[in-house]
């Protein structure tokens, strides 16, 4: 079917009336036209992954399984962070069909900081900054094959990361 | 080393005591005493990677480092300078009008000192001098706005070598042996002065923190601090520098400040400009 | 207004670098404001990448995630001239997206 030529301003009012009610207050229709020009969905936000306290927990919600460690887990993380707000930290791995990458930082508030979903094609490997509020344990978790492989490091902090 | 510091030390003591004969003010001498006793300091550090102050003392914080530089958060700063710089004032001037070389590649020409108004002129200054030139508010010294303008010039001048020039002008010397006091006087509850952490502990560990070099300290400003999560110039790193030992600071671009840049640029004469930076 | 995105994608000979940087304050809403008052939080959660009508990578951010972040990521099957999209929402619902052509 052809658009309007008001498509452009259809599909932002689509969208703010998806934001506010969900997607879910959308029809099918609505909800397909709408994902071209914004894909980035909120929909798909773990939120009770995002609120867990503990390693398991985090794994337990957002996976639904538990992980094992393995040296096939590259974690790269300082040693002692220059500052707390902005830790680089990159994950790579040599498994085979990595489906998802994610970093839980242990004496944070929340355990699970960054979840990334790898596609086909796409590289098993992510760096990104993350905020640490102390010093603390930073575990990089990578789905192969449908199961949980491991990586962890110490980070010491001594200024917070989190203003403070 | 010990004596080299206690020599510059003593010379800027020993001038400030007498009267501001310019014969007593030896820039050029102490230009050379000061990078000698950093090049003496620190013999493994590459002249030119002085201005990355603290990350060319710890390897730890320079791996950080660069992987922040991949993608620096200053990078916004840069922009919204460059979209600034472009955009004509009301009366249809650019700032590019109030500057040599449309402004283009001249920080490390700043800042110098103004024969006409006997007063040391920094590039934040020249700035806003140049906005109510052409009628428009000045900018607030600190951040922002003009940390972003700043930012941009910094970075289209990224590799040129600091020439701050000193002339016979008693008043010039003056500037910068006002300066050089400051530097090196104490002050606050903590008692330190700039030079206690930047002289005699660069290098040192201040919790995580690795303490810059005094030498080539202004190549890389403005900078992104992740403390302030934002941008920051000269005058606000001088302003919470006081704060933070505990000292009155005084207002951002007051003339004592002006002058502790002129002296502390001149130092690093020569070094390339860095800024913007990247800092913890 | 100036896009929140800024990307750069570089193709190689058999993959493309992709990083990229946002502005957003990502507030976790442990920080006090200097009433204190506690800052709400106000932080991105998915972050997503396409290529060729294809979602090449998703990230999914908590309040832990650095202010004005960044990401590193590299996928196959792209050539220099494509167009890469990359859009974000927070949990304020704002979004922000962009289309850059791979180097």
């Amino acid at each position: 079917m052809t658009l309007s030529p008001d498509a452009a301003g259809w599909q932002r009012r689509t969208l703010l009336k998806a934001f506010a009610g969900g997607l879910a207050g959308l029809s099918l229709f609505e909800a397909s036209m709408l994902l071209p020009a914004y894909a980035a969905d909120a929909a798909q936000w773990p939120a009770e992954a995002f609120k867990q306290k503990s390693e398991a927990d985090a794994l337990k919600i957002f996976y639904g399984k538990s992980a094992e460690a393995s040296d096939k887990v590259n974690l790269d993380a300082p040693e002692i962070a220059e500052n707390g707000a902005v830790v680089p930290i990159a994950v790579a791995s040599t498994l085979p069909n990595v489906t998802s990458i994610a970093l839980l930082v242990l004496e944070n508030p929340f355990t699970l900081a960054a979840a990334y979903k790898i596609p086909e094609g796409t590289q098993p490997a992510v760096a990104n900054r993350l905020k640490m509020a102390k010093t603390t344990k930073v575990v990089a978790v990578v789905e192969s094959n449908g199961k949980l492989y491991t990586a962890t490091k110490e980070v010491k902090v001594t200024v917070g990361g989190c203003g403070g | 080393m010990l004596r080299k510091l206690l020599l510059v030390g003593a010379l800027a003591l020993g001038a400030a005591h007498s009267a501001l004969a310019a014969d007593k003010v030896d820039p050029k001498a102490e230009f050379k005493a000061f990078r000698d006793y950093f090049v003496g300091r620190f013999p493994k550090v590459p002249l030119d990677d002085f201005v990355n102050g603290p990350y060319s003392m710890d390897a730890g914080l320079r791996k950080q480092w660069k992987a922040i530089e991949e993608f620096p958060p200053y990078d916004f700063a840069v922009d919204k300078g460059k979209e600034m710089f472009a955009k004509p004032f009301a009366n249809g001037k650019t700032y590019g009008d109030c500057f040599p070389d449309k402004g283009v590649g001249i920080r490390q020409n700043y800042p110098y000192f103004d024969a006409k108004s006997g007063q040391v002129i920094t590039l934040e200054l020249a700035l806003n001098q140049c906005r109510e030139a052409n009628g428009e508010k000045p900018l607030d010294y600190v951040k922002d706005d003009m940390a972003a303008l700043t930012a941009y010039m910094a970075f289209t001048s990224r590799g040129k070598r600091f020439d701050i020039k000193i002339s016979d002008d008693p008043r010039a010397l003056a500037a910068y042996r006002k300066g050089e006091e400051y530097f090196y006087t104490r002050r606050g509850q903590l008692n330190f002065s700039c030079a206690s952490c930047h002289v005699q502990s660069a290098g040192n560990h201040i919790r995580t923190e690795v303490l810059a070099p005094a030498l080539g300290i202004m190549a890389a400003m403005p900078i992104y601090r992740s403390e302030w999560g934002s941008m920051g110039t000269i005058s606000r790193r001088l302003v919470t520098c006081n704060s933070q030992v505990r000292a009155a600071p005084l207002k951002p671009q007051d003339e004592l400040y002006r002058d502790v840049e002129y002296f502390l640029t001149y130092m690093g004469n020569g070094l390339p400009v860095s800024g913007p930076g990247a800092r913890p | 207004m100036a896009s929140t995105i800024r990307v750069r994608a570089v193709a190689g000979a058999d993959t493309t670098e992709v990083q990229s940087l946002i502005q957003h304050p990502m507030d976790s809403g442990f920080v006090k404001d200097s009433a204190g008052q506690l800052i709400p939080p106000h932080h991105i959660e998915v972050v997503q990448f396409e290529h060729g009508g294809k979602t090449v990578f998703t990230a999914l951010w908590g309040p832990a995630v650095s202010k004005d972040p960044y990401l590193k990521f590299s996928f196959k099957g792209a050539k220099k001239g494509d167009d890469l999209k990359v859009s974000w929402v927070d949990n304020k619902g704002a979004s922000d997206s962009l289309v850059a052509k791979i180097q």
